[in-house]
């Protein structure tokens, strides 16, 4: 019940600032990525302000043995810089730059009913459904494969 | 108080809720990821931090663009708009991380994973964005 409660108001506290640093007005995020046009430097004030705050509050919190709420830090251990990484990281930045939302935004933009934000959110939620299910099927016949293969 | 400033201050706001999830519950603050995994199959404890912590910023993040008078719409265009939902979810669901996850997480620690992302996104929406409102003049 704690760990949920804590969930909710750090939940709370992430869409508060992103509605204060308005990332989730998509005009303020494509005059930001305009770099060639009408330039606008907010989000760069914005991305200094939390990562500057992560590097150091991650550093602080993580010389804990273990969390308050959780029995362990669960933290990425995938080091490799990979093509999926790389294309799924550039197939981000396209659909960033056409819209102007990244996920986070575009929840807060549902919650406030901003229809543009209502009809990006399933759209957004289909591309994960479609990615998993592609990535499912590839592995599947990657499996079948090495299975028929230990078979000849 | 200047424009700077309180994108600073929602930054570090962003920030101290990412460095709060790790402290308490002991996970990175990544939206998309935190969204996929609503939909594994997994333990009601795994799925109600993750149903929480999207209930808080849906419904505060909501609240405070209200109260900010907030309610500027995307100017892409329905189709586009649509287009671009579908790759925002297919490209954080590939690459494991968008903003929140890669960016202010990511580099936060470190990650050289995330720090390639992070120039990689950048770069592709800022192609996306010259393309599209100066080269052909505003498809988006």
């Amino acid at each position: 019940m704690k760990a949920v409660l804590a969930a909710l108001l750090c939940g709370a506290l992430f869409g508060i600032g992103l509605a204060l640093a308005r990332m989730t007005d998509p005009t303020v995020v494509i005059g930001f990525l305009d770099v060639f046009g009408d330039f606008d430097p907010t989000l760069a004030f914005v991305l200094c302000g939390a990562t500057l705050t992560t590097a150091v509050a991650f550093h602080v919190v993580t010389r804990r043995p273990r969390p308050v709420v959780a029995a362990e830090f669960l933290l990425p251990a995938t080091r490799t810089i990979d093509l999926p990484l790389v294309l799924g990281a550039a197939i981000f930045g396209v659909g960033w730059g056409l819209a102007g939302y990244c996920p986070g935004p575009a929840l807060v933009g549902a919650g406030a009913g901003v229809s543009t934000a209502l009809l990006f959110l399933p759209a957004m939620i289909a591309g994960s459904i479609v990615h998993r299910v592609l990535a499912a099927l590839f592995s599947g016949r990657k499996e079948s494969r090495e299975i028929s293969g230990s078979q000849s | 108080m200047s424009s700077w400033f309180v994108a600073l201050l929602g930054g570090v706001l962003i920030g101290l809720s990412a460095a709060g999830l790790l402290l308490f519950n002991g996970r990175i603050a990544g939206i998309s990821g935190i969204i996929n995994g609503l939909r594994r199959r997994s333990s009601g404890a795994e799925w109600a931090w993750r149903a929480a912590f999207i209930a808080g910023l849906v419904s505060a993040g909501g609240l405070a663009m209200h109260l900010l008078h907030q309610a500027t719409a995307s100017p892409a265009r329905l189709p586009v708009l649509l287009l671009a939902g579908v790759l925002v979810g297919f490209g954080t669901s590939l690459g494991g991380g968008c903003t929140s996850g890669h960016g202010v997480c990511g580099l936060g620690r470190f990650s050289r994973r995330s720090f390639v992302a992070v120039l990689t996104f950048m770069a592709s929406a800022i192609v996306t964005v010259l393309l599209t409102h100066h080269l052909f003049g505003g498809a988006a």
